[in-house]
């Protein structure tokens, strides 16, 4: 079964789909809520502290904005071990989202620059598209179990 | 025991910065709560796409958008407070812009800041100690006269000013160089109140504001102890008398320096600085200990010279003092090396800290640094303004003490 690091990693839906296909899904155990009562739409429930800025330092520059580098101490360590990855452009804020447009650019370029399997999709914009999607995922997924059993 | 003051938080990155814990402990410590005004995801793309800018980061998004719930009225609050991440461009024209909005559509005091992962609740302090002054003492600030005799005394980083006034009078100063906290305020109050012919028992009420107002405040059992922010925008637009309509105050002081825009003496929109002392009057200190002049000196000098004579290639202390030196051993004249470290002050702050406020005029310049008239004169060519120096604009925390302190005398 693989490592499977999914984009946005706040997204539920494809971390039960990831799930649901034998795999381990990368992500940040958050679910995005109708109603935003935290500083930001993706707030974890832990208490990040000044040390973990300093942790990103690793994958992004001092210069880099503090939250940047916080996000990378989060995502950075999952992105090295995954063994695959899925990648949904331009989401609708209810699948799923990261707050900072700047860790997303970064997150998503460290993805496409590993030798490793992934499926880059754009979010369905109808029910058609999304019927599509849907399979698209399934079949990436089914693919890298087929993968796995043969080795 | 009085409610806290609500102060909205409108934010991307504070808490992935780990500084979350930090701006919630500084709002804590002035009776203050943060809250995160709630609103729902469809609320977000109406209320981003009606604002009209474009930004890719969905925390700016809600930004946004909860800023619009705020000046609608659908969600209550006292006071608003802006923070994004430092070095992020996208971030700062969403700060500037949404300070600006609520600004100009609601009566919401606003301060804006940019963090990094270094910033701690003392560094917050004052700002948020302004936000919950201007919400919590409306009434007081729109004092506009001082009433029977009262002690007004500012322990600043630099220097300790006190102020005896009577019936709306100036009747006693004092000042000296800060050393040790206690020992320099009580230096300045016996030389006020010798210049006013009183004593202690003569004095109805005290306000204490500067770094020390708390240890000062505490040691003379003030009536009032006040941050800055307040209590020198209200001084300045007393003192230039000014005390209706727009103004803005600034205020460059030994350690950081101070931009506020005042409606009817009401700060609104206020922006602190304090982490490069090449802006600061620290810098014209040294300067004006390198030209071998006392600081009261240095202005006349800087007025007889050219600063554009002299290259300046750094805004740091070090490196622009470097400048200075070389500029000196090159040749040039003292006169044009002091007006180009009076230049080099005025557009560091014109540049990192007046853009963050909508300037006002009139210009109000305050604090020790206003008598340097080259500084005065560099900010007034950078503003393109005639810029307004009150009298006594040296002692200017002080008189807002002693006057703001009037309001608790109690009648007889």
């Amino acid at each position: 079964m693989a490592k499977i690091f999914i984009y946005p990693a706040t997204s539920l839906i494809l971390s039960d789909l990831v799930s649901r296909h034998g795999h381990t899904p990368l992500s940040s155990a958050v679910a995005i809520r109708e109603r935003i009562q935290t500083a930001g739409l993706e707030s974890l429930p832990l208490q990040i502290t000044p040390e973990e800025p300093k942790k990103g330092l690793k994958w992004a520059a001092v210069e880099v904005p503090a939250g940047v580098r916080g996000r990378m101490s989060l995502y950075g360590p999952q992105i090295e071990q995954c063994e695959a990855a899925i990648i949904i452009n331009d989401a609708d804020l209810a699948f799923g989202c990261m707050g900072c447009a700047r860790t997303n650019e970064l997150i998503k370029f460290l993805l496409r620059q590993k030798d490793i399997p992934k499926l880059d999709l754009n979010y369905p914009k109808n029910e058609e598209e999304g019927v599509q999607f849907v399979a698209a995922i399934k079949r990436f997924l089914g693919e890298l179990k087929k993968r796995e059993d043969t080795k | 025991m009085t409610p806290p003051v609500r102060i909205a938080q409108l934010s991307c990155g504070a808490d992935y910065s780990g500084v979350q814990h930090e701006i919630d402990t500084a709002a804590h410590e002035v009776n203050g709560e943060i809250f995160f005004p709630d609103i729902a995801l469809k609320d977000i793309r109406r209320d981003y796409d009606a604002f009209g800018l474009d930004v890719k980061s969905p925390d700016l998004k809600l930004a946004i958008a909860r800023a619009k719930a705020l000046v609608d009225g659908r969600v209550e609050a006292d006071a608003v407070f802006i923070a994004t991440c430092f070095r992020c461009a996208e971030a700062a024209i969403v700060r500037n812009e949404l300070r600006r909005f609520i600004h100009e559509n609601s009566k919401l005091p606003v301060v804006s800041y940019s963090f990094t992962e270094r910033t701690t609740s003392g560094t917050l302090l004052t700002r948020m100690e302004a936000l919950t002054t201007i919400a919590r003492r409306r009434a007081l600030l729109a004092r506009e006269t001082q009433q029977g005799i009262t002690l007004g005394l500012d322990s600043g980083s630099a220097t300790t000013k006190a102020i005896v006034m009577k019936d709306n009078k100036i009747i006693g100063t004092g000042w000296q160089p800060t050393t040790e906290v206690l020992t320099s305020a009580h230096g300045v109050i016996e030389t006020a109140l010798a210049e006013a012919g009183m004593t202690m028992k003569d004095i109805q009420a005290i306000g204490t504001t500067g770094y020390g107002r708390f240890l000062v405040g505490k040691d003379l059992n003030a009536n009032l102890i006040q941050e800055e922010l307040t209590v020198n925008s209200k001084g300045a637009v007393y003192l230039a008398d000014r005390q209706h309509g727009p103004a803005t105050v600034i205020d460059i002081g030994g350690m950081d320096n101070k931009a506020i825009t005042v409606m009817d003496g009401i700060p609104g929109v206020f922006t602190m600085g304090g982490i490069c002392a090449g802006a600061s009057g620290r810098f014209l200190e040294m300067t004006a200990k390198r030209l071998g002049v006392d600081i009261t000196e240095l202005g006349p000098l800087s007025m007889k010279g050219f600063g554009g004579h002299v290259p300046m290639n750094s805004y740091c202390i070090v490196f622009g003092t470097q400048s200075l030196v070389n500029a000196l051993a090159a040749g040039s004249t003292r006169e044009d090396v002091a007006a180009a470290a009076c230049h080099s002050v005025a557009e560091q702050v014109f540049e990192q800290q007046l853009q963050e406020v909508d300037i006002k005029e009139p210009v109000i310049m305050v604090g020790g640094t206003s008598l340097i008239e080259g500084l005065v004169h560099a900010m007034g060519e950078l503003l393109q303004t005639k810029i307004v120096v009150p009298h006594h604009s040296q002692y200017i925390g002080a008189v807002g003490s002693a006057l703001l302190a009037s309001g608790f005398i109690k009648d007889e």
